[in-house]
C-alpha cells in the first residue's frame, strides 16, 4: 500500500464513523454545531497521531501480553495533554465538550488503530495512518455538525443565515441519532454501487 | 427526597444513552436480543456501582491528598480495566451461573464509556460517596432500560422489509432517535 492510499483510506474506504461505526458517543454528543464537532475531531486527531507514533516506536519493547494496558496508558497520557492544553487555550470549547475530552481514552478508534496498525507498522506509516484516520473522523464530524447546525439553528460556524430558530430537534439528542443513522444509510447505499 | 431526585433525573430525564450519549457502542452492539440485553444490563449495573466506589475513594484519598488530580484520566481508566478483570476472575471462582450469565459481557465493559463517564461525573458534580453510588446505579439502570426497550423493538423489526442500506446500525439509530424523543417528554418532572 502506498503512503497516499494509507493517508486517504481514513476518509472514505475505512472512515471510522461512517463505515466502521466506531466512536459513536463523541460523534453524537459533540456535533450540535460544526465548530464543536471539528474541535472534537482535531483533539482526537492529535491523540491518534501521538499514540500511533509512540506505540509504533515502542512496539519492540512492549511485551505482547501486557500490550493493551500499555497502549491505554500511552493513549491516556496524550488525552491528559490535550485536556490540559485545551483548558488553558480554548476554555469555551473545553467547557462545551466537557466530559467528552477525557472520554477520548475510551474512543474505540484510538485503541483500534493502535492494535490493528501502529503496533505492526513503521513510525512514518503510523503517523500517516493516524493523520488520515483523524482527519477522516474530523471530516465526518464536520459534515454532521454543519448539517445539524444549519437545520437545527439556521446558522453555519456561528453565522446566522435565517431569522428566528431552526428545527430545534436537530440540535437535541433525537436529531443526533437520526442524522447519523441516515448518513450511514446513504454511505451503505453508495458502497454497493 | 434528594436521592429520589437523583434517581428519577438519572434514569429518565438525563438518560445516559438517550440524552447524554454515553455508552452508545454497546447500546447498538448488544441490542438485537432481549436476553443478551438483560445480561449486559446486569453486568453494567454491577461494574458501574463497583467502579464508582473505587474511583471515588481513589480520587479523595490518593489523588486529592497528593495534589495530582491531573492524573485522573489515566488512573481511572487503569483502575476500571483492572477492576473488570478482577470481577471476571472472582465471578468465575465463586458463582458459575452468574459468570455464565454476565461473563462474556465483562470484557466489553472496559470500553463502555458510560463507566468512565460516570466515574468522572461523580467527581465533577461533587457528590459524596452515597450520592455517587445512587447516581451510578441509576445511570446503569437507565442504560439497561434503554437497552432492553431497543432490543424489544429490534426483535419485532427483524422480519420487516426495510431498504437494504437501512438494515442494522442505521435502523437502530433511527429507532434510538425516536426513543430519545419519547424520553424528552420526561423533561420538566424535576426542576
Amino acid at each position: 500500500m502506498s503512503q497516499l492510499q494509507n493517508f486517504t483510506k481514513g476518509f472514505f474506504k475505512e472512515n471510522p464513523i461512517l463505515v466502521l461505526v466506531l466512536g459513536t458517543c463523541p460523534t453524537l454528543a459533540t456535533t450540535s454545531s460544526a465548530l464543536n464537532g471539528m474541535g472534537m475531531g482535531i483533539a482526537t486527531t492529535f491523540v491518534l497521531i501521538g499514540s500511533n507514533v509512540v506505540i509504533s516506536l515502542l512496539s519492540g519493547v512492549i511485551p505482547d501480553k501486557v500490550r493493551i494496558p500499555a497502549f491505554i496508558v500511552i493513549i491516556a497520557s496524550f488525552v491528559t495533554i490535550v485536556d490540559l492544553v485545551m483548558q488553558a487555550y480554548v476554555p469555551s470549547l473545553y467547557e462545551t465538550l466537557g466530559i467528552f475530552i477525557p472520554l477520548i481514552v475510551v474512543n474505540c478508534i484510538v485503541l483500534g488503530r493502535a492494535e490493528a496498525f501502529a503496533s505492526k507498522n513503521s513510525v512514518l506509516s503510523s503517523f500517516i495512518d493516524g493523520l488520515g484516520m483523524g482527519l477522516g473522523f474530523t471530516m465526518a464530524l464536520g459534515i454532521m455538525g454543519s448539517f445539524r447546525e444549519m437545520v437545527g439553528s439556521g446558522s453555519i460556524f456561528g453565522y446566522k443565515f435565517i431569522s428566528g430558530d431552526g428545527i430545534l430537534v436537530f440540535i437535541l439528542a433525537p436529531g443526533a441519532f437520526w442524522v447519523l443513522g441516515y448518513l450511514i444509510a446513504i454511505i451503505n447505499r453508495l458502497k454497493r454501487t | 427526597m434528594e436521592y429520589i431526585l437523583i434517581i428519577i433525573s438519572a434514569v429518565f430525564i438525563n438518560n445516559v444513552v438517550l440524552a447524554q450519549y454515553l455508552g452508545v457502542c454497546p447500546f447498538l452492539g448488544v441490542s438485537n436480543k432481549v436476553n443478551t440485553a438483560l445480561g449486559m444490563a446486569g453486568a453494567v449495573v454491577f461494574v458501574i456501582v463497583l467502579a464508582t466506589i473505587v474511583t471515588y475513594l481513589i480520587q479523595v484519598y490518593v489523588l486529592d491528598k497528593l495534589g495530582i488530580a491531573f492524573m485522573q484520566t489515566i488512573t481511572f481508566i487503569l483502575v476500571i480495566a483492572a477492576l473488570v478483570q478482577m470481577v471476571e476472575i472472582i465471578l468465575k471462582k465463586i458463582s458459575q451461573p452468574l459468570y455464565q450469565a454476565l461473563g462474556i459481557f465483562l470484557p466489553l465493559i472496559t470500553t463502555n464509556c458510560a463507566v468512565l463517564g460516570v466515574a468522572i461525573l461523580v467527581i465533577k458534580k461533587d457528590y459524596n460517596l452515597l450520592e455517587g453510588v445512587v447516581f451510578g446505579a441509576s445511570i446503569a439502570v437507565g442504560f439497561g432500560l434503554a437497552l432492553i426497550i431497543l432490543a424489544g423493538i429490534r426483535e419485532q423489526l427483524e422480519l420487516v422489509d426495510v431498504p437494504k442500506g437501512m438494515k442494522g446500525v442505521p435502523l437502530s439509530l433511527v429507532i434510538a432517535g425516536i426513543l430519545a424523543l419519547a424520553f424528552m417528554g420526561f423533561t420538566g418532572i424535576v426542576k
